[in-house]
């Protein structure tokens, strides 16, 4: 299989040959048996992928009392649900306004920034010949591959000696340096469009920026999206790297999430005397924290099962 | 012109994959500046945190990549068996859409789950003999939790990849395998889980790397616990500690270079030794 495999797997039409075989012995017992297996083992992961989130989507509706005495999968009520998140909203004088805005602020700058510099890169190391392309290709393949959490303390320790802890540019640029994105444009411009395309172009006397522009941009539409939106989930749910390089006020949502935590007292009695948090409002701000990305999931949900995506969720 | 099209991405990949790197070899080595050699490493593997820390991410590791390769493998197969296209895909979404909520989310989520208080499998925790929060987040129980927290949300992704890949077997291979009497189990054992090999070898890889870096879990399970997860369980959270509650940069760099080395190596074997990347 080649490097565009990432990119190639894609549905193959199912030859008509595939339905139904049928059974040649008649009542065959065994087959059955495997069959209701298949079947068992499939439903009983579907029922583990699920219902977590229909737990979650259920729990903001009732009250802290009920979420211990109710039935785990029962409505509460639309009055419990306003009550839970009036509190989420007023915890801290609206923090998770501040903490959404930021991580809005974070991944929108570093989306965009990726695009700019990310979509270039891949289409010169497809379609241009330079000196260090080979080079660069090799450590971006390697890049690519090693966990982003295990750059983190490195890039905090890095942006500690340069002072830039606490400024937004701490999160926005090791959010932007994203070289799973190249890699997806590099094979993108390399299976999917010709040289000599640019080259008739190049005749016709546009210059290189032009060519780039006009005649390779356009096409390269499906790869934006996808590097688009590899990106935003990836640093929407980044906890790490803005855990230590965003204290305080500067967190994104998904820190703040787990500060949220830290004043429920069920969880961590130590909080007594600080304003509480209950279990539904907790279960509320899950919600909110993840909602832009299930979002996304479910708008990109036909492009996510085929296979040709999910490469980008490493790990 | 190749240059000025990479040049954005080129300073990116020095400033924050390069220099960092260097700066954590440069940290690594030295203490206030000037050269000690291994002393660094030296005071970190004689940490009486080290060796157990390393104890808990191998044995998570061991429980989550049997357990990933088992059941993606297994759940690709029965996915792509389904001949109904608009039950298969659902399906493969439904499978897919907990990685919507990965990072701190996730573990927020289990939280709940694994509290006998709240969860709604209250009945399968209480069955086990787990009847508090505490119990059920004992220190034995971690690779266990870990793994069910990672898979769930981690999981969907590659059957979808192992369901493509799938789908890249011809189907005349398919054919002769089922004219040769070759039932759906045997299909799988000596046709598809041998094509796939490439990709679970990628998963597994991915897998083990990205498990090493065990953070975010435990570090909110103990904030949750009060503790009772210890704030030290996994080799990240040590690094973690090392920066910014004993102020010893050098010592903190020295433990992510190991971990650090740990994934280049592991990155580079695939990328030259793999073969899933071969185009040139």
């Amino acid at each position: 299989m080649s490097a565009n495999s990432l990119t190639a797997t894609r549905p193959a039409k199912r030859a008509p040959a595939a339905a139904p075989a049928p059974s040649v012995t008649g009542f065959a017992p065994g087959r059955w048996v495997k069959r209701a297996l298949a079947f068992v083992v499939a439903g009983f992961f579907l029922i583990f992928f699920v219902l977590p989130i229909a737990w979650l989507l259920l729990a903001p509706t009732k009250t802290s009392r009920q979420l211990l005495l109710d039935p785990p999968f029962s409505f509460g009520s639309l009055q419990a649900l306003g009550d839970n998140f009036t509190q989420l909203a007023q915890f801290q004088n609206g923090i998770i306004w501040v903490w959404l805005g930021n991580s809005a602020l974070y991944t929108v700058s570093a989306l965009v920034l990726t695009l700019v510099v990310s979509i270039p890169a891949g289409y010169a190391l497809a379609m241009t010949d330079f000196k260090l392309r080979r080079t660069l290709l090799i450590t971006t393949l390697v890049v690519m591959l090693i966990p982003n959490t295990a750059l983190v303390l490195p890039i905090f320790l890095e942006l500690s000696a340069v002072k830039l802890i606490g400024s937004p540019l701490a999160v926005i640029l090791p959010f932007s340096f994203f070289p799973f994105g190249v890699y997806l444009t590099y094979i993108y411009f390399s299976t999917s469009i010709s040289r000599d395309l640019l080259d008739a172009a190049r005749i016709d006397g546009a210059g290189e920026l032009r060519v780039f522009w006009q005649v390779a941009m356009p096409l390269a539409t499906p790869v934006i999206a996808l590097v688009g939106f590899f990106n935003l989930v990836g640093n929407w749910n980044n906890y790490f790297l803005p855990f230590v390089t965003e204290p305080g006020r500067k967190s994104p949502v998904q820190v703040g999430l787990a500060e949220l935590l830290s004043n429920v007292p069920l969880f961590n009695p130590t909080s007594a005397g600080s304003v509480t948090i209950g279990l539904p409002v907790l279960a509320l701000a899950t919600i909110v924290s993840v909602a832009p990305v299930l979002i996304i999931f479910l708008f990109s949900q036909r492009f996510l099962v085929t296979g040709m995506t999910a490469g980008g969720t490493k790990g | 012109m190749g240059y000025a099209f990479s040049s954005g991405y080129g300073i990116l990949l020095l400033a924050f994959g390069v220099l960092p790197t260097l700066y954590a070899i440069f940290l690594a080595f030295t203490k206030n500046g000037s050269f000690v050699g291994l002393d660094n490493f030296s005071k970190v593997f004689g940490d009486y945190r080290f060796f157990p820390a390393v104890q808990h991410v191998a044995l998570y590791l061991v429980v989550y990549l049997v357990c990933l390769i088992l059941f993606v493998v297994l759940l690709a197969l029965i996915v792509h068996a389904v001949r109904s296209r608009w039950l298969s895909t659902s399906v493969r979404f439904l499978y897919y859409i907990p990685g919507a909520l990965a990072g701190a989310s996730s573990v927020l989520l289990w939280l709940f789950l694994l509290d006998p208080t709240v969860s709604p499998v209250a009945f399968v925790l209480r069955g086990m003999g787990l009847d508090s929060f505490v119990q059920t987040v004992s220190i034995d129980n971690l690779p266990v939790i870990f793994t069910i927290i990672a898979f769930w949300t981690g999981a969907g992704g590659w059957i979808v990849i192992m369901y493509g890949a799938l789908n890249n077997i011809s189907e005349e291979v398919m054919e002769a395998a089922r004219i040769d009497g070759a039932g759906p189990i045997g299909t799988a054992w000596y046709i598809q889980i041998p094509m796939l090999r490439k990709w679970i070898s990628y998963m597994g890889i991915m897998a083990l790397a990205a498990g090493t870096q065990l953070f975010v879990e435990p570090r909110v399970l103990s904030q949750a616990s009060k503790g009772v997860v210890p704030p030290d369980y996994s080799l990240n959270q040590l690094a973690y500690l090392y920066a910014f509650s004993q102020k010893d940069f050098n010592g903190s760099a020295a433990i992510s270079l190991i971990l650090l080395v740990v994934a280049v190596g592991l990155a580079a074997f695939f990328v030259f030794r793999g073969g899933l990347f071969e185009r040139e």
